[in-house]
């Protein structure tokens, strides 16, 4: 229980932490608004009803994406430049447990992107906000975001140990949207492209949303996405056990 | 390994700290094509044993190897040789054993979360820190209280002063109720009065059992708090003992004391051609220089140097006795010195 509690009690402070940061809020929200104005565009020809729908929840999902990965590994950095590292990782607790809450913190902040985009789709373009499976997009959003987070956990395993981790980040970013299929079919990829896509877990996730959203399978690709998202966190947490001892013998935890 | 009952006690030795040839090593690589490898040693071969209860200074200058020292033994880094117990565990291999007991204070505006309030602060690192939920709030009143902060906590943490900050760093320090304190340059940046009241609460932790291990910059910090001192230079430590017994470092020597306008190294170089001068530093003050020579106590260097410094527009001039600052500027001068026999380790008093 006292597990539970310091998770959730560490998850919600660093969501207040990134959500009073004004340069969080809007990387947030006005990145996925351009992605989204460019995929209404898109796909705006489509003859499929619920095309522009898919487009602004897919653009909400990439800016989730980019909220998992620039927070998890700016929010390392960002602990290493203000000092706070060498305090977290001091806790007399194992590693996943002090870095999983925030890289949930920035799955949740992620979920401004979605709303964001959908807004801005109503508004703006008047798509009508009629999902196919409320009832699945309502599960399939904090479900995908909970395991982005976890996804989060296993590259932050990487950041912890690497004081330049921040042009890691910037490489994974866009592959990562297109292998996914947020934004266009993954059908329309290239077939080595296939494997790849199928091992990754915001690959189900966005399937998920998106099928909750314009129709589809929603349960199945989300029970996928958890279990590949659960292999992450263990595949991170015994990551982040063996990355800690090398950040104290290369002494990365800190700045100098 | 059990962390609870009979085999703590056991281990509940009654030194809180117990260091053997710690050495640590930096390397670092720069460059991809033709790589670069450097390798920095800041801590060479330390011994050192704290008591419990004891409160330990560790002087040094910049890049002394005080910080990596202090973040061996509180298990942030690991040390490239030697051995380091810490309230009776192995600070490599009982990283949690160590880590639940222990607190680390650092100087300086960095560690903590500036967007959230102070009270979230303690909140979150209460918990990390495993203080159980019903005790949360009492012994996170209890530390506000003790550094001050009492009444402030609902402020964002952003909207603190330096010294506020300072306050804040010791409570989270303090909210597991440590064995031992790491504190790390504390007052750096702290002023006057917020130093003297930092000074006060650090003397209290130790009235009431708390080890504490404080490395400073301030003598007059150290020789008021600190039962032992540990000067360390290059990587070693070059001498160790209660303040009166440092200060016999400059024992049979005299301190000249001159305010002086424009002085330059010229004007140092001639004084410490001067027979006699044993060490001459310059510090700035506003528009003036304080210029502080040691000289073999039976030797009068005044006018030599006076002469020496001839010219130029002179202040205050007075003849001290030599200070802890003395005794610390002269182990640190001679262990610097290149004629000084740098692997020489200088134990003065009893080294427990």
């Amino acid at each position: 229980m006292s597990l539970v509690r310091m998770l959730a009690v560490g998850t919600w402070l660093h969501v207040k932490q990134l959500s009073r940061s004004p340069f969080e809020i809007a990387t947030s929200i006005l990145i996925p608004l351009v992605q989204a104005t460019l995929a209404v565009y898109l796909f705006r020809a489509s003859p499929q009803p619920q095309a522009l729908l898919g487009a602004a929840v897919g653009a909400g999902l990439m800016g989730v994406w980019s909220s998992v990965l620039f927070g998890s590994g700016g929010a390392i950095q960002r602990h290493r430049w203000e000092g706070t590292l060498e305090v977290l990782m001091l806790a007399p607790r194992r590693p996943v447990l002090v870095i999983l809450p925030f890289t949930i913190a920035t799955a949740v902040t992620g979920t401004y992107s979605i709303v964001a985009t959908l807004l801005w789709g109503r508004l703006l373009y008047g798509i009508r906000l009629t999902f196919a499976d409320p009832l699945g997009f309502v599960a399939a959003v904090p479900v995908c975001i909970l395991s982005l987070g976890m996804f989060g956990l296993l590259l932050a395993s990487t950041f912890v140990l690497m004081r330049n981790a921040n042009a890691l980040a910037n490489t994974l970013e866009y592959p990562i949207w297109l292998l996914s299929g947020m934004l266009i079919p993954i059908t329309t990829l290239p077939g080595w492209t296939g494997p790849l896509a199928a091992v990754l877990p915001t690959t189900w996730g966005s399937r998920a949303v998106r099928a909750a959203a314009t129709g589809g399978e929603v349960w199945g690709p989300l029970a996928v996405c958890l279990a590949i998202s659960l292999v992450c966190l263990a595949l991170g947490a015994l990551a982040l056990s063996y990355v800690e001892r090398r950040a104290r013998a290369a002494a990365t935890l800190a700045l100098a | 390994m059990t962390d609870s009952g009979i085999g703590v006690l056991g281990r509940g030795a009654e030194l809180a700290i117990e260091a053997k040839g710690l050495r640590r090593v930096y390397r670092s690589r720069t460059g991809w094509l033709r790589p670069r490898r450097t390798q920095v040693e800041a801590v060479r071969g330390v011994d050192l044993t704290v008591r419990r209860g004891e409160l330990f200074g560790l002087l040094g200058p910049n890049g002394a190897g005080k910080t990596t020292t202090i973040k061996m033994l509180n298990t942030l880094l690991i040390p490239t040789a030697g051995t380091a117990r810490v309230c009776g565990f192995d600070v490599v291999r009982e990283t949690m054993q160590v880590r639940r007991r222990i607190g680390y204070i650092f100087g300086g505006d960095r560690g903590l979360y500036d967007r959230l309030t102070a009270l979230d602060n303690l909140r979150y690192f209460a918990e990390l820190y495993g203080v159980p939920a019903r005790d949360q709030r009492r012994r996170i009143g209890e530390v506000l209280e003790l550094v001050g902060l009492t009444g402030r906590e609902r402020e964002r943490v952003e909207g603190y002063s330096r010294g506020m900050r300072q306050r804040l760093h010791i409570a989270r320090g303090l909210l597991h109720s440590p064995e031992l304190l790491f504190m790390d340059e504390p007052s750096i940046g702290v002023d006057p009065v917020g130093a003297r009241e930092l000074r006060a609460t650090v003397a209290n932790l130790a009235a009431t059992g708390t080890t504490v291990l404080l490395t400073t910059h301030y003598m007059a910090e150290a020789d008021e708090l600190c039962d032992r001192i540990a000067v360390i230079v290059h990587g070693r430590i070059r001498a160790l003992g209660t303040p009166a017994e440092l200060r016999r470092h400059a024992e049979g020597r005299r301190v000249l004391e001159v305010e002086v306008y424009g002085v330059d190294d010229g004007h140092l170089a001639a004084i410490r051609r001067v027979p006699g001068v044993r060490e001459c530093n310059v510090e700035e003050r506003g528009p003036a220089q304080v210029l502080t020579v040691q000289s073999d106590a039976g030797r009068d260097v005044q006018p030599d140097m006076l002469r020496a410094l001839s010219g130029l527009r002179l202040g205050r001039v007075e003849v001290r006795e030599p200070t802890l600052e003395d005794a610390y500027v002269a182990i640190v001068s001679e262990s610097s010195a290149p004629s000084s026999d740098v692997d020489q380790l200088e134990t003065v008093g009893v080294a427990s």
